[in-house]
C-alpha cells in the first residue's frame, strides 16, 4: 500500500509539470480561439534563451528578466506578422500559422542560442526529501514540490487575472467572438499581443522547470504531447482545468504503467511495459466521448 | 620543319604536361556524408561529423591524401530523419558512382533504409555501434559493414565487466535492463537473456516509451526491484533524465551502466551533479591526450582548415567518434589502394572489399598516432564487425575516465545469434549467401 501511495504521489506531483505546460495552450485558446501548435516550441525558446543569456555571462535573475523580454517581443512580433494579416478567418488558418511558427522557433532558435543540450541550475535539488524517506519510506522529491507550487501560485495569478481584470474580460470576449468584440471597440490587436505575451511568460515558467528536471533541449518541444492529453481532459479554456486534468493524467499513468503491464503479461505473455506514452490518449479520447468540452470547458451550445 | 614547329610542340607538351597534372590532382575519394547537424540531435551530429571531416582534412595536409589521392566529401542534412536521408543518398549517389568512400549516416533508422539501396548501387555503408547488427555476416550482407562493435556485443561485454567486478560471478544477482521501447532498445534484449541464463543472474525489462522526458514510475518500480545494477540503453532527453530520476529515488549512479548512445558529454552534462559515477560504453576514448587528435587541432586549425566553429567540441567523445569512424574509413582507402593500385581512388565495390579486409593493430594505430582511440579491428567476410571491444568510462562530473580496458564480448555466445537472424533475413530476401571461404 506503500508503495502505492508512492507511485500515487509521484503521479500527481508529474501532473503539475504537465499542467505548467497545459495552462500555456489555455491562455491562447481563451483569447483566440485556437490550439497555438507552437506552444511546446516555446516552451524550448524561452529555457533556451535563460541558459543562453547566462552563457552570455548574465546572472539567473537577469537571464529569467531578459528571457520574459524576449518571450514578450516574440509575442508581439507574432500578431504584428503572422496573427494580423488573419483576424477573421476561419481558425484552421490560425492554427496551420502555428504550425509554421513552430517550425519557424525550432529552427532559428537553436542558430541563435546553440543545439547542445545544457543543464540550468535553479538551486533546488532534485533528490527525495530524507524526513520522509525516512519515516514513510517513500520517495517525494523536493523539486517536484517547488514545481507544485510554483503552478499553484500560477493559476492563482492567471485565474484572478481572467476573472477580474479588464485585461482579463476582455481577452474573454475576443476569445467569444471576434467580430463582437472589435464591434465594442476592444482593441484586438492589442489584446492578441497581450496574450501571447501572457503565454511566453507561462512558457517560460513551464521552459525553467521542465529545463532544470530534464536538461535544455530541443526535447522540451516534446512536452507539449504530455499537455495534449492534459487538455483533453480539462478543458480547453479553463486555467483550473489544466491543473485537474494535469493530476489526473499524472496519477492515472503512473499507476498505470506500474499496474497494468504485470496484468497484460500474466494474460498474454510478452513484455507490455512502456504504455505511459500512449495510456493518456486513450484514457482522453475516452473522457472525449463522455465529455467532449472536459471537465471544466465551457459547453458549446448553438442555437437552431 | 622541326623548327616551324617547335613552339607548337612546346605548347602541347606543357598543355600535355598540365593536363597530366590536373589529372593527378583531379584524383579524388569522395565520401558522400550522409549527416544531421541541425534538428533534435544536431549537437551529436556536430561533433561527430566536425571530427571526420577534420580528419579527412588532415589526411590532405599532413601527406597529401593517401599516396597523392585528395579526401573530399559532399555533405547533406538529414535532421535525423529517414526519409530526408533517403533523400541525401540519392542525391549523392550519382557523385559516389566513380569514387565512395563507405557511408556514415549515424542513424539506426536511416541505415536501414539504405541497406539494401546501398547494396543494389554497390556502395558499402559503415554502421558503427548502429544499425543492422546482423550484418555481422558479411555472407549475407556484403554491403553492409557494423564495424567496431554491435549493441549485442556491448551488452555482453558490460555484462562481463560487471562479472568482473563482482569477483567474477553474477549467479543470483538481479539486473534491471531499462530500456527505450524502440527497436534500438530491444536490440540487446536477446544478448542479454542469453547472458542472463549462462552466468544465471536475474534479468527485469523496463521499457520507457518515447522520448523518455518522464521516468517516474520506472524509477519507482526500479526502486521496488532493488537491483544490484541497472543496464541502460537509452537515446536523447531519455538519458539525462534518467540520471535525474536515478538521483529522485536515491538509485547510486555508480550501478547504473549504459549502451555508446548513452555516454557522450551532451548525456551527462545537462544531467548537472546527478550524473556523476554513471558509467558508459564507449568505442572510442575521449580527451586530447590521443596524439592524433592533438595533431588535428595544431595542422587543420592552425591552417584556418578546421570544420567546428566551436573548438570546444574538440576531444569530446562524439568528436573523437568521428576521427575514429574517419581513421577506419581512410585506413581502408588505403587497404584498398594496395590491391587496386596506389594513386588511384576507389569505387564503391571497391572500397566494399577493402572494408572486408581491414587488419588494423596496434602497431599500424600507433603510427597513426591513434594508439587507445580504438580498439584493434580485423575484418573479413564473415566478420563484419571485426573486434567487438568496447572500455567502459565513468563520468568524475568533468570528464569521462576510463575504468577498463578494451573487453571484447562473448562472441561464441552472440556471433551465432547475428548468423541465424542474418540466414532467416537472406531466406525472406531470397539471397544466396556467399561462400566465405572462397573470398579473399
Amino acid at each position: 500500500m506503500n508503495f502505492f501511495f508512492e507511485v500515487l504521489i509521484g503521479g500527481l506531483l508529474s501532473g503539475v509539470m504537465y499542467a505548467l505546460v497545459a495552462l500555456g495552450f489555455v491562455m491562447i485558446y481563451k483569447a483566440s480561439g485556437v490550439f497555438n501548435f507552437a506552444q511546446g516550441a516555446m516552451v524550448y525558446l524561452a529555457a533556451l534563451s535563460v541558459v543562453g543569456c547566462m552563457e552570455k555571462g548574465a546572472p539567473l535573475w537577469l537571464a529569467i528578466i531578459l528571457a520574459f523580454a524576449i518571450m514578450t517581443a516574440f509575442g508581439i512580433a507574432t500578431e504584428k506578422f503572422v496573427l494580423r494579416k488573419l483576424v477573421n478567418q476561419p481558425p484552421i488558418a490560425l492554427f496551420m500559422a502555428t504550425i509554421g511558427l513552430a517550425f519557424f522557433i525550432e529552427g532559428v532558435a537553436p542558430m541563435v542560442f546553440g543545439s547542445e543540450p545544457r543543464a540550468l541550475e535553479l538551486g533546488i535539488v532534485d533528490e527525495p526529501i530524507p524526513w520522509v524517506l525516512d519515516n514513510w519510506n517513500m520517495v517525494i522529491s523536493k523539486f517536484d514540490l517547488v514545481a507544485a507550487g510554483v503552478a499553484a501560485v500560477l493559476v492563482a495569478t492567471l485565474a484572478l487575472f481572467f476573472q477580474y481584470t479588464r485585461i482579463g474580460r476582455a481577452l474573454r470576449a475576443v476569445a467569444d467572438d471576434h467580430q463582437a468584440a472589435l464591434s465594442i471597440g476592444i482593441p484586438l490587436q492589442n489584446i492578441w499581443a497581450i496574450v501571447w505575451g501572457v503565454a511566453g511568460f507561462v512558457a517560460l515558467v513551464a521552459g525553467m522547470m521542465w529545463g532544470a528536471r530534464n536538461g535544455v533541449q530541443f526535447a522540451l518541444t516534446f512536452t507539449a504531447l504530455k499537455a495534449l492529453p492534459v487538455l483533453i481532459l480539462g478543458g480547453f479554456t479553463s486555467v483550473p482545468g489544466a491543473i485537474v486534468g494535469g493530476l489526473i493524467i499524472g496519477a492515472s499513468e503512473k499507476l498505470a504503467e506500474i499496474y497494468i503491464p504485470p496484468v497484460m503479461q500474466d494474460w498474454f505473455g510478452g513484455n507490455f511495459g512502456g504504455i505511459e506514452g500512449w495510456f493518456p490518449y486513450v484514457l482522453a479520447l475516452l473522457f472525449l466521448l463522455v465529455r467532449p468540452e472536459g471537465l471544466f470547458g465551457e459547453k458549446h451550445i448553438d442555437r437552431v | 620543319m622541326i623548327k616551324k614547329f617547335k613552339p607548337a610542340i612546346a605548347a602541347a607538351a606543357v598543355s600535355m604536361a598540365m593536363l597530366s597534372q590536373f589529372a593527378m590532382a583531379a584524383e579524388e575519394q569522395f565520401f558522400p556524408l550522409i549527416d544531421y547537424r541541425v534538428g533534435p540531435y544536431g549537437s551529436n551530429g556536430q561533433a561527430f561529423y566536425g571530427g571526420f571531416i577534420d580528419y579527412l582534412n588532415y589526411v590532405n595536409l599532413k601527406e597529401k591524401g593517401v599516396n597523392g589521392v585528395q579526401m573530399t566529401y559532399e555533405e547533406c542534412e538529414t535532421e535525423y530523419n529517414n526519409a530526408k536521408g533517403v533523400e541525401c543518398y540519392e542525391r549523392l549517389k550519382s557523385k559516389a558512382a566513380k569514387s565512395a568512400g563507405p557511408l556514415h549516416t549515424m542513424s539506426t533508422g536511416i541505415s536501414y533504409a539504405l541497406i539494401d539501396k546501398s547494396a543494389q548501387d554497390k556502395l558499402p555503408l559503415a554502421m558503427m555501434g548502429y544499425g543492422r547488427t546482423d550484418a555481422v555476416d558479411g555472407s549475407v550482407f556484403p554491403y553492409a559493414f557494423p564495424l567496431v562493435t554491435t549493441y549485442q556485443m556491448q551488452a555482453s561485454a558490460i555484462v562481463k565487466f560487471l562479472k568482473d567486478k563482482n569477483g567474477g560471478s553474477l549467479a543470483g544477482k538481479k539486473i534491471v535492463y531499462l530500456y527505450h521501447d524502440s527497436a534500438y532498445g530491444k536490440e540487446a534484449i536477446v544478448a542479454l537473456n542469453a547472458e542472463a541464463s549462462l552466468n544465471k543472474f536475474e534479468m527485469v525489462q523496463i521499457p520507457v516509451a518515447h522520448p523518455g522526458n518522464e521516468q517516474g514510475a520506472q524509477w519507482l518500480k526500479i526502486r521496488q526491484e532493488k537491483p544490484d545494477f541497472v543496464i541502460f540503453w537509452g537515446w536523447g532527453v531519455m538519458n539525462q533524465t534518467a540520471l535525474k530520476a536515478a538521483q529522485k529515488v536515491a538509485f547510486p549512479r555508480e550501478k547504473m551502466i549504459g549502451s555508446w548512445w548513452t555516454g557522450s558529454e551532451e548525456d551527462v552534462v545537462p544531467a548537472g551533479d546527478a550524473a556523476k559515477g554513471y558509467m558508459a560504453a564507449t568505442w572510442n576514448v575521449a580527451g586530447k591526450q590521443v596524439p592524433v587528435i592533438a595533431d588535428i587541432e595544431k595542422v587543420v586549425y592552425g591552417a584556418g582548415k578546421g570544420n567546428l566553429q566551436d573548438k570546444a567540441k574538440i576531444g569530446t567523445i562524439l568528436y573523437n567518434r568521428g576521427v575514429s569512424a574517419a581513421v577506419l574509413s581512410v585506413e581502408a582507402i588505403r587497404k584498398g589502394q594496395e590491391k587496386y593500385g596506389k594513386g588511384k581512388a576507389l569505387t564503391g565495390e571497391q572500397t566494399r572489399w577493402a572494408l572486408e579486409n581491414l587488419n588494423i593493430n596496434d602497431a599500424r594505430l600507433k603510427v597513426l598516432g591513434a594508439t587507445d582511440l580504438l580498439p584493434e579491428i580485423k575484418t573479413s567476410c564473415d566478420n563484419h564487425e571485426g573486434s567487438g571491444k568496447v572500455k567502459i568510462q565513468q563520468w568524475d562530473g568533468a570528464k569521462w575516465v576510463p575504468v577498463s580496458g578494451w573487453i571484447e564480448g562473448n562472441k561464441g555466445l552472440i556471433h551465432p545469434l547475428f548468423q541465424a537472424s542474418a540466414k532467416q533475413y537472406a531466406k525472406e530476401k531470397g539471397i544466396t549467401p556467399r561462400d566465405c571461404s572462397k573470398e579473399k
